[in-house]
């Protein structure tokens, strides 16, 4: 019983990031750029839970809030909007395939051959980690964000306002031609400008 | 037990996946945005990955920040791709040629 709780960290980890490369494969590879945004989000999801073994509780649930919440949505209303054509964009995958291949497993393996052949050489991960802290993860981060990380909190703040400007100036679109209200006009109307009183004789009809 | 390598592994393989993305689908812009998405996903796990292994938090406050640029990125990438599809009727990288000479 005492190994089971001592490894179910373990077998977690293990089975999330199973699950966590094959749904990023998915990302990359299917035909429906539907399903690769579904992916994606299965793959935040799994990161979520894969953070919260690592006592990254606040950031955890920030990114299934913040990036499943709103930013995945955000993608996914546009891809449903712009209409695009799978099999047109699958075009290059043959051409391309392999020279991405190449150099994915070039850099995974550059990668991964320091931490496992080198690992033992460098004095940082050879000891072992450092016990965390037992105050809540929100609360110490809370702490830490508004004393240390003050300006660089506010410039966040700037950065999202940006965002928010930015897209909405980027997608606001005047057409032409369209019959509004213009209320300055109508206020600014002036009886005889509209009116025109003529005088003329009097007719009469035989 | 988990341990700092294999944390790390699963962030250079992750990392991996979205650059071989980036080449297999360098025609479509909303795959490219996802790809990126995805790197700098791989690249928060090696920071919650040290702020766990060294007890400091301040690799956390790092990840927060990441978070926020790429949340506003994705804006503002999101609303260039839709003006681009407006204008273009498609999103294909190929067809975007203005600046070329």
């Amino acid at each position: 019983m005492q190994l089971l709780v001592d490894w179910l960290p373990f077998i977690l980890f293990s089975g999330w990031s199973g699950m966590l490369i094959a749904s990023a494969l998915g990302v990359i590879l299917a035909r429906n750029p539907v399903h690769s945004v579904l992916f994606l989000v299965l793959c935040f999801v799994i990161s979520a839970a894969i953070w919260l073994l690592l006592h990254a509780e606040f950031l955890a649930v920030a990114l299934v809030l913040v990036y499943v919440g709103a930013v995945m949505v955000l993608l996914l209303f546009v891809v449903m909007m712009l209409d695009i054509k799978a099999e047109r964009m699958r075009e290059g995958l043959v051409r391309y395939a392999p020279f991405g291949v190449l150099v994915g497993l070039l850099l995974a393996a550059q990668l991964a051959s320091v931490w496992w052949l080198r690992g033992s050489d460098m004095e940082l991960l050879a000891q072992p980690p450092t016990p965390y802290f037992s105050e809540g993860n929100t609360r110490a981060l809370g702490e830490l964000l508004y004393t240390e990380h003050l300006y660089a909190f506010e410039i966040a703040g700037y950065i999202l306002l940006l965002a928010i400007v930015g897209a909405i100036t980027l997608t606001l679109r005047r057409r032409r031609g369209l019959r509004v209200q213009q209320v300055s006009e109508q206020v600014a109307a002036r009886p005889k400008d509209r009116v025109r009183l003529v005088k003329m004789k009097a007719e009469r009809h035989e | 037990m988990i341990g700092l390598a294999h944390l790390l592994t699963l962030s250079a393989v992750l990392f991996a996946i979205a650059v071989c993305g980036i080449f297999i689908n360098r025609r479509s812009v909303i795959l490219l945005l996802m790809c990126v998405e995805l790197l700098l996903l791989a690249v928060n796990f090696n920071f919650v990955a040290f702020a766990w292994y060294l007890g400091d938090l301040a690799g956390q406050v790092f990840v927060f920040f990441i978070l926020t640029v790429a949340a506003a990125e994705a804006a503002i990438g999101l609303a260039i791709l839709v003006v681009l599809f407006r204008n273009r009727i498609s999103i294909n990288v190929d067809e975007f040629q203005l600046l070329k000479g």
